[in-house]
């Protein structure tokens, strides 16, 4: 569960005030807005990138306004991938473990685990250089998911794909929600995908986070 | 680059959309632009042309007189080889001293160089503090006050204490060198490191402070890596800024020979005396040691280095 009660945030471009909504456990929720709108900042806030001026975040029963973003266990894939262009896939996929310092044969198996689920088990000892915008993706994922986070959250994840593409990574976190139950925060200004994949949509408007019903979503 | 040979027009018909002499009056734009890519061409040129003539008279210069050695010779071959300005230069004890004293301490200046660019070009890359712009400005300090002032400054600079303390082991010793040397070349390790640490995307360690690691695991597993050809790029600009580093040598090091000598002062010293041979056989084993650093720092791929 993640809940935003009352959040502000003041960026150098814009004010959010009084951002309250809420992300309920195992669910599969999307934020929509238009580019600008200020999904970024709400998510970069979660996450713990950006200040919060006042409010609160809450992720599961803790409070985490003010906490470090290492101690909040969110799993995060930014829009780009951000990918570690020097480490190799197989790297990527254990940097969070090895962080937390397990053990190498919990690491190559939850390495093996996550490349089964995400199909990039060819790619393991491959770079980021030359990968496809899809494979970069499913790292990204991967590399998010890899420590069992408690909530997920994805920056407009499938923006910079191709349609055919965009239509396997939905599939693929689909596939991804049904198997790992993870809270996922999904943040677009696509409203097919946003249609596609939604439990819960949210909307901002007006720098006002507002709910509405998806129609076609899998779980209404 | 060229074909906008529409692009510019000295008077604008009324109608132009439909006026069959729409590119009337627009002079000879075909001319126009030859005779502009023509006089940007030669203006430049010039530049180009003095720095490789300036290289090629030094080396004409030693080739004339490995000639005029050998060709005086019984044995042209081996005079060729052991006559030549540059062999005679490194037959002298007093310049191998000066050598192997530029080696060392442009190697030292140069990593302490990047062990002191690498925090200040993060810090000032990725962090907004108060007193930033003023802090960019005095790192811009080295590079822009005249060399000479750098070493009277550093000499003025030990008088007093706690540097007093230490003034007699440094001051014309060999630490002066390495410290002399460092002043100035820290300089450009710095301005390197930060166009570095500003071309890697922050979000990469933002993902990795995410994912649970703290700021010096994210710099250390994350930003390092990435900033390695910069690191690179910065340790052979501070060394080549090392290598020819003279006026606050001069100032702060002193020229003793077999002391504080090193390349640069071997160069004053011998057209002091009047051997130009000897300073610019010096020059070409300089030259040699720029064109290395320039390969090294070409093949790093840091293409927008302040050299």
């Amino acid at each position: 569960m993640i809940r935003l009660d009352r959040m502000c945030v003041q960026t150098k471009g814009f004010v959010l005030k009084d951002v309250s909504f809420a992300v309920p456990s195992g669910s599969y929720s999307v934020l929509m807005g238009r580019t600008g709108a200020g999904k970024t900042t709400i998510l970069e806030c979660i996450i713990g990138l950006r200040r919060v001026s006042s409010g609160s975040i809450r992720i599961g029963t803790t409070d985490v306004t003010h906490l470090n973003p290492a101690l909040r266990g969110i799993g995060y894939v930014p829009q780009d991938g951000a990918l570690f262009s020097r480490m190799t896939v197989r790297d990527h996929l254990a940097f969070a473990l090895l962080i937390r310092r397990a053990s190498k044969t919990l690491i190559d198996d939850r390495v093996d685990e996550l490349s089964a689920l995400l199909g990039i088990s060819h790619l393991l000892n491959r770079t980021p250089k030359g990968l496809s915008g899809g494979e970069a993706q499913r790292v990204a994922l991967g590399r998010a998911l890899s420590f069992h986070p408690d909530v997920l959250c994805l920056d407009e994840p499938l923006s910079a794909l191709d349609a055919e593409t965009r239509e396997q990574m939905c599939e693929l976190l689909d596939h991804v929600r049904r198997q790992t139950h993870v809270t996922t925060l999904h943040v677009t200004h696509n409203a097919l995908e946003a249609e596609r994949l939604a439990d819960h949509l949210f909307r901002i408007e007006d720098s006002k986070v507002v709910q509405q019903t998806p129609s076609g979503a899998p779980g209404s | 680059m060229t074909g906008d040979s529409s692009g510019r027009r000295s008077s604008f018909p009324k109608d132009a959309r439909s006026s069959p002499g729409a590119t009337a009056g627009v002079g000879n734009v075909v001319l126009s632009n030859r005779v502009f890519y023509l006089c940007m061409a030669v203006l430049g040129g010039t530049y180009v042309v003095l720095i490789v003539a300036m290289l090629f008279a030094d080396v004409w210069y030693v080739a004339e007189k490995t000639w005029g050695a050998a060709s005086g010779s019984a044995e042209p071959w081996a005079a060729m080889w052991s006559d030549n300005p540059i062999a005679v230069a490194l037959s002298d004890a007093k310049i191998r001293y000066s050598i192997w004293l530029s080696l060392v301490s442009c190697t030292l200046a140069a990593v302490l160089s990047v062990i002191v660019a690498v925090p200040i070009g993060y810090l000032m890359s990725r962090h907004r503090f108060p007193g930033r712009r003023l802090l960019d400005a005095v790192l811009d300090i080295p590079i822009v006050l005249p060399p000479l002032v750098v070493g009277l400054s550093l000499l003025i600079l030990f008088q007093f204490r706690p540097f007093a303390w230490i003034a007699r082991e440094v001051v014309y010793q060999i630490p002066a060198v390495i410290l002399a040397q460092f002043s100035v070349a820290c300089a450009f390790a710095v301005r390197t490191m930060k166009s570095t640490f500003d071309h890697i995307d922050p979000r990469c360690e933002q993902v990795a402070v995410a994912l649970g690691s703290s700021r010096s695991q994210a710099f250390g597993w994350v930003v390092i890596p990435e900033a390695i050809p910069g690191i690179m790029t910065a340790f052979t600009l501070a060394w080549a800024r090392s290598l020819g580093e003279f006026g606050p040598l001069l100032i702060f090091a002193g020229a003793t020979r077999m002391k504080t000598e090193v390349l640069s002062t071997t160069v004053f010293l011998e057209m002091n005396v009047g051997n130009i041979e000897a300073a610019v056989a010096v020059s070409m084993i300089m030259v040699a040691a720029a064109v290395v650093v320039l390969i090294i720092t070409r093949v790093c791929g840091a293409r927008d280095a302040v050299l």
